[in-house]
C-alpha cells in the first residue's frame, strides 16, 4: 500500500517509472488529516498542505519555512505528511519540526504510536515509519514568537535547499531548538550551540528581547557549522555549506534574540 | 461496472480503466482512463485539451498548470481520477463567446510570450492570483508565477500584462 497526499515527491516517482504501486491510498480527502487544533499544543494534521500553513502553521517557523516551498503550485498541493514520508534531509519543515521537538503519530491497524521527531529519521529518505503505517499528525507545543526558520539555495522559488536552519526560542521555558537541514544524513540537532544560546539568555534574561552582540551571534554561527556533517553534490560544497551555516546561525541568533 | 465500496466508504477502482466524471470548464465529463492515469494526459488525450501543455512531467516547469477548485496545481502531479467531483479550469475555458479573458488580452497587449509554450500555465497561475487579488503588484504576480518557467524569457512581460490585467474590468 502506498499513500499519495500531495503527490509532489510521489507522482515524480510514478510518471517516470521508478515506482510502480500495485495500490495507491489516496488521503486528500480524508477530512481527519486536514485540521490543525491548536490550544497551547498545537496538532497539525498530515493532510495540511503548505498554503494551509501560510495562514496558520501554529509555529512561525514553520509559517516561514511553507512560504520558500517550491511555488503555488507546490504549495496547493504538498502536504506536511508528503514531507515526512519523503523524510529527505532537504525538507524544510524538518529543521523546523527538530528545533520545535515535535512528536510524529503514526497509526496502523495495531494502534497508535507516537514517536519524538529526534527518533524518526534514519537517514536520506529513511524513517523508523512501518510500511503498514499512516502519518495522522505531527504535534508540538506551542513556543511563543522567537523563532525563525531561513536556507540558502540557488533560487528562492522552486530549488533545493542547500543548507537550512531553524530556531526556537521558547522563553516560556526557557528552551533553544536549532534544527540545521541538508547537512547530514538527517536532520542535525547542534547541541553546543543550543547550549552557548541557553547561556545567553540566561545571561539577558528569558523574558525579555534583547540585541546580542557580535561575538556571541559569531560564536553561535561557529558551534552550528561545527556540529554539521555536510557532504559535496551537486548543489554545494561541503565547505559552502559549512560557511552558510556559520552565517545563518549568527543572523538566526540576532533575529530571534530581539523578538520578545 | 460500480466502484466497490468498502466499509468506511473509500472507493477500490482499477487497475483497468475505469469511468472518471470531471467537471472541465463547467462541463460534465466522463473520461475512461486507468487509475494511473494524470490529469494532464486525461486533459491532452481524452478529451483533447492540448492547450495545456505537457514539458517537464515532473512538477518543475509549470506548462501544465490548471486549476482545481480555484486553485493552480501541476496537472502532471495530479491524477484524474482524484479530480473526481473536482471543478478543473484549462485555458481552453477562458475566452468567452469569442472574447479574450482580460488575462489573455492582457497578454497580447503588453506582449507577454514568444514562442508561447509556457503562456497557458503563466495565464491559468494569473487568473487564480487575480481572483483573492484583484489588482496585484509586480511582487504578487512574480510570486504568483514562481512556478512558471518561461524558456524565451518573456518574464519582464509576463508580470507587467499580470499587473495590467488587473486594472481591467471582464468586458
Ligand atoms: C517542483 C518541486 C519543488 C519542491 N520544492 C520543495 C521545497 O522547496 N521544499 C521541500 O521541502 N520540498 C519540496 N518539494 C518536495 C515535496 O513538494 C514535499 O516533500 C512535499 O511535502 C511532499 O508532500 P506531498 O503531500 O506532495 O507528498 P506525496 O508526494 O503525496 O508523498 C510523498 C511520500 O510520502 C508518503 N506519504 C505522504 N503522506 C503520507 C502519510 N500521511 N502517511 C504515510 N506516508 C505518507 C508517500 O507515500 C510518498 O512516499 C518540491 C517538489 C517539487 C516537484
Ligand atoms: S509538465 Fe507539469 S510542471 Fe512541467
Ligand atoms: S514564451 Fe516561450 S517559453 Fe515562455
Amino acid at each position: 500500500m502506498t499513500v499519495l497526499a500531495g503527490g509532489t515527491d510521489l507522482m515524480v516517482e510514478l510518471n517516470f517509472g521508478r515506482r510502480r504501486p500495485e495500490h495507491i491510498v489516496a488521503i486528500d480527502r480524508v477530512g481527519e488529516l486536514a485540521g490543525i487544533e491548536r490550544n497551547g499544543h498545537v496538532r497539525m494534521g498530515a493532510g495540511v498542505t503548505y498554503t494551509r500553513m501560510l495562514a496558520d502553521a501554529g509555529s512561525q517557523a514553520l509559517a516561514e519555512a511553507a512560504r520558500t516551498i517550491g511555488s503555488p503550485q507546490i504549495r496547493n498541493a504538498g502536504t506536511i505528511g508528503g514531507n515526512l514520508g519523503t523524510a529527505s534531509p532537504a525538507g524544510d519543515t524538518l529543521p523546523v519540526l527538530a528545533a520545535l521537538e515535535a512528536t510524529v503519530v503514526l497509526r496502523s491497524k495495531a494502534g497508535e504510536r507516537r514517536v519524538p521527531f529526534a527518533d524518526y529519521m534514519t537517514g536520506p529518505k529513511k524513517s523508523v515509519r512501518r510500511a503498514d503505517e499512516l502519518i495522522v499528525a505531527a504535534e508540538w507545543d506551542e513556543a511563543g514568537p522567537a523563532q525563525t526558520y531561513m536556507f540558502v539555495s540557488t533560487r528562492n522559488a522552486m530549488a533545493i535547499s542547500i543548507a537550512g536552519l531553524a530556531m526556537v526560542v521558547d522563553r516560556a521555558r526557557k528552551r533553544v531548538g536549532i534544527g540545521l537541514g541538508s547537512c547530514g544524513p538527517t536532520i542535525i540537532r547542534p547541541a553546543d550551540a543550543e547550549g552557548f544560546a541557553r547561556g545567553l539568555f540566561d545571561e539577558a534574561g528569558w523574558e525579555r528581547p534583547h540585541r546580542p552582540s557580535e561575538s556571541a551571534a559569531k560564536e553561535l554561527g561557529r558551534l552550528v557549522a561545527a556540529a554539521a556533517r555536510p557532504i559535496d553534490d551537486v548543489r554545494g560544497t561541503a565547505a559552502y555549506r559549512r560557511h552558510a551555516l556559520a552565517v545563518m546561525g549568527a543572523r538566526a541568533l540576532s533575529r530571534v534574540a530581539q523578538i520578545a | 461496472m460500480p466502484p466497490t465500496i468498502d466499509r468506511r466508504g473509500a472507493a477500490l477502482r482499477g487497475p483497468s480503466a475505469v469511468d472518471v466524471a470531471l467537471e472541465v470548464n463547467g462541463e460534465r465529463v466522463v473520461v475512461h482512463v486507468p487509475p494511473r492515469r494524470t490529469l494532464l494526459d486525461a486533459l491532452r488525450e481524452q478529451l483533447g485539451l492540448t492547450g495545456t501543455k505537457k514539458v517537464c512531467d515532473e512538477g518543475t516547469c509549470g506548462a501544465c498548470t490548471v486549476l482545481v477548485d480555484g486553485r493552480p496545481v501541476y496537472s502532471c502531479l495530479t491524477l484524474a481520477i482524484a479530480c473526481e467531483n473536482r471543478r478543473v479550469e484549462t485555458i481552453e475555458g477562458l475566452a468567452k463567446d469569442g472574447e479574450l479573458h482580460p488575462v489573455q488580452r492582457a497578454f497580447v497587449d503588453t506582449d507577454a510570450f514568444q514562442c508561447g509554450f509556457c503562456t497557458p500555465g503563466q495565464v491559468m497561475s494569473i487568473v487564480a492570483l487575480l481572483r483573492t487579488v484583484p489588482q496585484p503588484t509586480e511582487d504578487d504576480v512574480k510570486r504568483a508565477v514562481a512556478g512558471n518557467l518561461c524558456r524565451c524569457g518573456a518574464y519582464p512581460n509576463i508580470v507587467a500584462a499580470g499587473v495590467s490585467a488587473g486594472r481591467r474590468k471582464r468586458t
